[in-house]
């Protein structure tokens, strides 16, 4: 192991502990979230910084990137790139990695594992048994998983990967992305109005862009339907989160299985007392195996770029 | 078919005699009550035996709930009985010697609700790895603002998965889960010449054990899997392992899972059947690392839906000398 001893890293926030043993045995790392402010931190380090590693909470924006002089590379400790200015990268020359391939099956079982938990009301039967009302009768009635029609926006690894796991349970599958992927036989459906329509289940995989944001709202909810469920595993600006919140409460679709939320860790409180809506406080890949995976995919990135190798998992 | 005497209708009716009562009767009484003349036990003040007595001597037919338990005594007090239509897949619950002694011909849900119950043994897996549950109590509580970050679960990909019965439901949770990626093995009665070619044969459950990090107990219980699931069963699991049942309590020591959670010596739990349902160990309760359900794995609209058709289509073809749709098959009777 090569110590690139004075290349200076900068972290965004504690994404990571292991992340961060594994920069600190090779680079001179600087911590955001240990300086008081932000100003502060960049007046001490910012001629030091060579390498930004953020990650979906806080990236690397504009701001941030016209503050560094020394950047060179931003590797994100995550797929999504919607925190890191793109724009603003490719003008300065800057190098931008993520990690995709290593989370995409968390992020599908999590997606599915929402589907099934919000259908066959599994958090609502736990809750039942907890709190003793068993001894009073049987449990309610809940909606059959298998066989069911989801509609996937974003067939991309993550939305092939939820595609495959739903086949063995007998689902039909259709999707909506920018373009039709002729490599895949699922019927492809160029608006998402016609998707929710058609379908029973709506998953949201696709990558948060201009285009995408709000991607589901009032329209796409009333498509879906009373007897439709909405899971969203990919950003919580995909969907328009007051008209969603407004459709769960009058039962204009019935229910959801939501990961991500607009405005993180703040979730909706009108959400809590609905038993056909499950949350989750964006775990789609934080499992031991995932998170290690990424961490050294970051820290592989970093050492390829200082030691001018080529970059493994490279977006610009 | 206009008919002044809505009594006299009834008693044209082929007649039943239902035990439990099952949860169908529940969702569908005005359906059974529309196509049969039928004996409910349950709303008579009479003990059992004196009920039989005064009203089933010539009732040949009988459906019966997965709570209600046909034993020897029962049957021979009905006399003319000479079907029994269960409501479950499971058969632990009616004395089949007894009926065959008295040629009382057995039918049952098969493979009905299958599909239903890997769903739900696939949804309680995923539960108890990623937290679903426990993360859904976590923000609903407010928590998310408050502390923060939320500790990590365990990845389902690339584990090993140890079905405990490759029958109806231990095929169907093995194929969803090899779609996750999962290495799928086995233990069953026999070698199964028609298993697809990667499933791993294990010969014992104790080998099958120690092989795997997941057990799915997908097998019916008999005297010989009563128990099976014991203490040797569960360390040679060890602590990083899950156990799922979906399928009957007592196929599980109970206690013994109990100690080896609260002691860590198994990773966790997805259990949606218990020995003596409704009650369950208090102890399983303080514990976060378990998902308790109240046997739901069965409990969809669909399949109670079809579960109702196939309950009717047997009797039908019973009442009109026909096939049943779906006998108990003879290599189930011991």
């Amino acid at each position: 192991m090569v110590k690139m001893g004075n290349a200076g890293i900068m972290m965004t926030y504690e994404m990571s502990s292991y992340l961060e043993q594994q920069l600190e045995k090779r680079f001179t790392l600087f911590k955001l979230w240990e300086s008081p402010t932000k100003s502060l931190f960049l007046d001490r380090y910012a001629d030091s910084v060579r390498a930004v590693v953020g990650s979906t909470k806080e990236g690397a924006d504009s701001e941030l990137i016209d503050s560094l002089p020394r950047l060179e590379i931003i590797a994100s400790y995550s797929v999504g790139l919607d925190k890191i200015d793109l724009d603003k990268c490719r003008e300065r020359g800057i190098r931008v990695t993520n990690t995709p391939d290593v989370l995409t099956d968390d992020v599908a079982d999590a997606a599915i594992g929402l589907a099934i938990a919000t259908l066959r009301k599994i958090c609502a039967c736990d809750g039942f048994v907890r709190s003793r009302l068993w001894r009073n009768g049987d449990f309610e009635l809940a909606t059959k998983f298998s066989g069911k029609s989801i509609g996937i926006v974003g067939l991309g690894r993550i939305g092939s990967a939820i595609a495959k796991r739903a086949e063995a349970f007998g689902c039909t599958i259709s999707y909506h992305s920018r373009t039709k992927k002729h490599n895949k036989s699922y019927k492809y459906y160029s608006n998402i109005i016609d998707l929710a329509t058609n379908c029973e289940i709506l998953v949201i995989s696709c990558s948060l862009t201009e285009e995408t944001r709000h991607i589901v709202n009032r329209g796409v909810l009333d498509a879906l339907g009373p007897k439709g469920i909405l899971i969203n595993i990919g950003r919580g600006q995909h969907v328009d989160e007051h008209e969603l919140v407004s459709a769960l409460r009058y039962g204009r679709i019935a229910g959801a299985g939501l990961d991500v939320f607009e405005n993180e860790p703040h979730v909706p409180e009108s959400l809590f007392g609905l038993e056909n809506v499950v949350l989750l406080p964006h775990v789609g890949s934080e499992t031991v195996e995932t998170s290690s995976a990424m961490a050294d995919l970051v820290v592989a990135n970093l050492e390829a770029h200082f030691l001018n190798k080529p970059l493994l998992t490279p977006v610009i | 078919m206009a008919d002044n005497n809505p009594a006299a209708d009834v008693q044209q009716l082929p007649e039943i005699i239902v035990f439990g009562p099952p949860t169908i009767f529940g969702h569908y009484e005005k359906e059974f009550n529309s196509r049969f003349r039928v004996l409910k036990p349950w709303e008579s003040p009479l003990p059992l035996s004196q009920f039989l007595e005064a009203q089933a001597h010539n009732t040949r037919a009988a459906l019966c709930g997965a709570t209600a338990s046909l034993t020897a005594a029962v049957l021979c007090s009905l006399p003319s009985l000479r079907l029994i239509v269960a409501t479950s897949a499971g058969l632990d619950h009616i004395d089949l010697i007894e009926c065959r002694r008295q040629g009382i011909v057995v039918a049952y849900a098969a493979s009905l609700f299958s599909a239903d119950v890997a769903d739900f043994a696939v949804g309680l897996l995923l539960d108890v790895l990623r937290k679903i549950s426990a993360g859904n109590r976590f923000v609903k509580n407010g928590l998310w603002p408050v502390r923060g970050d939320y500790p990590l679960g365990v990845k389902l990909g690339g584990k090993r998965v140890g079905i405990v019965g490759l029958g109806s439901i231990g095929f169907e949770v093995a194929k969803r889960l090899e779609a996750f990626g999962c290495e799928i093995s086995y233990h069953s009665r026999e070698k199964k010449s028609c298993v697809l070619a990667w499933f791993h044969i294990q010969m014992s459950i104790h080998e099958l054990a120690a092989k795997s990090d997941i057990l799915a107990i997908c097998c019916a219980l008999t005297e010989q899997t009563h128990h099976m699931i014991n203490r040797d069963v569960m360390l040679a699991l060890g602590k990083e392992g899950v156990i799922v049942n979906i399928v009957r309590g007592g196929v599980i020591e109970e206690k013994a899972l109990v100690t080896c959670l609260q002691r860590a010596e198994i990773g966790g739990s997805g259990l949606d059947v218990f020995e003596h349902e409704p009650r369950l160990p208090k102890e399983l309760l303080q514990l976060d690392n378990v998902v308790l359900s109240p046997h739901a794995a069965v409990l969809t609209q669909e399949s109670m839906e079809d579960l109702y058709h196939l309950l009717v289509a047997n009797f039908q073809a019973f009442f009109s000398n026909k096939p049943l749709i779906s006998p108990v098959p003879h290599h189930y009777l011991p």
